[in-house]
């Protein structure tokens, strides 16, 4: 029953990689960029939210509501001025710019803030917990990530397949060239796909603060811990980047069944293993 | 200063320019008088440089796999752990630490082969972060093996016995030396012929690959070379510090001041990081009293620089004035303007 617990854990952990790693595979599938501030957005995210509720007295689930929009407008503005301009130099630039980002904005909390770590207080949903049997119970906070993940992708591609916006996401990441002879406005639509990307950061990053501490320095695994989703999974296909998210998810829990400080490192062995045999991910890649 | 060759008329192409042999004399002086400045100055002196050694060594080395292979690694510090750790497990086993700096040095790069045939496969993105995982992955390691310290670290043996005042004086030769060594094989790698396979990949790497340079070759030799170096900077850490820590040798910090030195001195050039490196102890001695803000500055400078002066310090000052004190690359003398239009400058640096 140990292991039956131990899987269920992971893949409700799984969600969670996966609402982080799909704004990473969104922006790596349409403009070839990977954010390495993702992990710091994500914690920047937090603080915001605890700002909010700590400030306004409001149940999480609201600060969420304020937190992702205002994201999205952060990630329209970050790429529209940051990362367009690195890209313009080259494509090396913008792993550099992005990792220039991430050091500034950790540090940037830490001066601000303190290095101690905080958690988003959930209040009861905390606690509460589905009781399956005596051995085995699943915590309603768990559960309620698990599915906004799988709403957040679910709605991503529904606007990439269905949305005239979401067309022209596609056809700019095809394309870029192409998609402007035709008439998009191909920097808008990056800044576009950016937007939601940020956004959905700003969720996980929300979501990651209920589940467990968070602080500045909180960022570069969680960098990585997405990235580890992406790839397992496959870049360009969301589905792909659930199943990713559910393979980290299992690993590092039934690795820390194995030997409580084994987890992380199952996790980065699954990674690297998956590299090392199929580079392009275990899902094959089904170009939306 | 050498012809290489005498072409018809007026034209010549050398391999240096007067200010390059200013140059080699003015290194040969100032590495003379920082090799005696253990006998004239208190080894807080000293110890602050040997905390510049080991950047312009991390910087040379993180610039020669950034600017010349067009690897950008962000797990380096993997290297410096493992210089680190293996000076801690060989000084354990009875061999002077100073000693095993060297040992030190050719074990990471031993480490970084089969990690080579792993990561060099990768795309750019895949790349930057497998490196960083493979980092974090060694430190995950090394933490579970309780001989090597766990995850508290351990003090290094061997250094007890010694008079402080001769362990800070060799700590600062070896930092040094290390250094020197990384500069000097820097510049000797990229005048060989591997320099110039190099050097055509920085420029343009599917250019260089269709005229017969072999890129998957070349950037191995650079990856091992750059583990080697950073092993070897770890190895001076260790010692300098007298004590192994994994989160303190295999932080992601150190990737952070690698690519801010190397990208606000200059990509692509050797001088960079060394211009770089002296700008990175001036706003943190500066702002030493101020935390953590000399990196938010720094990041910031970098990040700016990266998007908007590519070539970083030393490339301004080199295109403003033409000086080039390593020279790695062919200058052409005596070329005529053509009648028309905006021509080469009579005098340029090819490479």
């Amino acid at each position: 029953m140990v292991w039956v617990n131990a899987i269920v854990q992971g893949i409700l952990l799984g969600g969670l990689y996966a609402l982080f790693a799909c704004g990473l595979s969104l922006m790596f599938g349409v403009m070839r960029v990977v954010n390495l501030a993702h992990g710091d957005f994500a914690v920047l995210a937090a603080y915001l939210a605890l700002a909010i509720i700590t400030g306004l007295h409001v149940p999480v689930l609201w600060s969420a509501l304020v937190v992702a929009p205002l994201f999205g407008m952060v990630g329209y503005l970050v790429q529209r001025f940051i990362i367009q301009r690195s890209l313009d130099v080259s494509p090396l630039t913008t792993l550099l710019v992005t990792f220039g980002l991430s050091i500034v904005i950790q540090n940037g909390l830490l001066e601000g803030l303190s290095a101690n770590s905080q958690s988003l207080p959930s209040g009861s949903l905390a606690s509460a917990s589905f009781q399956v049997n005596n051995q085995l119970s699943i915590g309603y906070e768990s559960v309620i990530v698990f599915a906004v993940a799988v709403v957040v992708l679910v709605c991503l591609q529904l606007f990439l397949s269905r949305a005239r916006l979401g067309r022209e996401v596609r056809a700019a990441a095809d394309d870029q060239e192409a998609a402007t002879i035709v008439g998009v406005n191909v920097r808008h639509v990056y800044g576009v796909t950016a937007a939601i990307a940020f956004a959905t950061v700003a969720l996980a990053g929300v979501a990651f603060g209920m589940y467990s501490s968070f602080n500045p320095a909180a960022g570069p695994q969680r960098l990585i811990f997405a990235f580890e989703a992406v790839v397992i999974g496959g870049v360009g296909s969301l589905w792909g980047t659930l199943a990713g998210g559910i393979i980290l998810g299992l690993a590092q829990v039934l690795g820390s069944q194995v030997d409580a400080s084994f987890g992380v490192l199952a996790g980065h062995l699954v990674f690297l293993m998956v590299l090392a045999l199929r580079p392009s991910g275990l899902i094959p890649a089904r170009l939306s | 200063m050498t012809d290489t060759s005498a072409m018809a008329g007026r034209q010549r192409v050398t391999r240096s320019k007067r200010s390059a042999a200013w140059g080699a004399v003015v290194g040969v002086v100032v590495v003379a008088a920082l090799f005696s400045l253990p006998y004239l100055v208190y080894a807080n002196v000293t110890g602050v440089l040997v905390n510049l050694f080991i950047l312009v060594s991390l910087a040379t080395m993180w610039n020669l796999l950034a600017g010349y292979a067009g690897l950008i690694s962000v797990g380096q510090q993997a290297y410096i752990g493992v210089g680190a750790y293996a000076v801690f497990v060989l000084a354990g086993d009875g061999i002077s630490p100073f000693l095993a700096i060297p040992l030190a040095a050719l074990i990471s790069a031993l480490v970084g082969l089969p990690a080579s045939f792993l990561l060099l496969r990768l795309r750019r993105e895949y790349f930057a972060i497998a490196t960083w995982v493979v980092a974090e992955a060694f430190q995950l390691i090394v933490v579970r093996f309780d001989s090597l310290g766990g995850g508290a670290g351990a003090p290094l043996p061997g250094m007890v016995g010694l008079d402080p005042a001769l362990r800070q004086a060799f700590t600062y030769w070896a930092a040094l030396a290390v250094a020197v060594a990384t500069l000097l094989g820097t510049y000797l790698l990229l005048r060989s012929r591997l320099g110039l396979d190099l050097t055509a990949m920085r420029d343009n790497e599917v250019g260089a690959r269709s005229v017969g340079v072999r890129v998957g070759q070349a950037k191995r030799i650079v990856f091992l070379v750059a583990a080697a170096g950073a092993g070897a900077a770890g190895a001076v850490l260790v010692i300098s510090q007298l004590f192994v820590q994994p989160t303190a040798v295999f932080t992601v910090q150190w990737s952070a001041y690698m690519i801010f030195v190397a990208l606000i001195g200059g990509l692509g050039s050797i001088e960079g990081p060394i211009v770089g490196t002296v700008i990175f102890f001036f706003l943190q001695q500066t702002l030493a009293d101020r935390g953590a803000w000399y990196l938010i500055v720094l990041g910031a400078v970098a990040v700016l620089m990266a998007m908007w002066v590519p070539r970083g310090l030393w490339g301004l000052i080199s295109d403003r004035f033409g000086i080039r004190l390593f020279p790695v690359g062919y200058w052409l003398h005596g070329m005529n303007p053509p009648a028309t239009g905006p021509g080469p400058k009579t005098e340029s640096p090819q490479a």
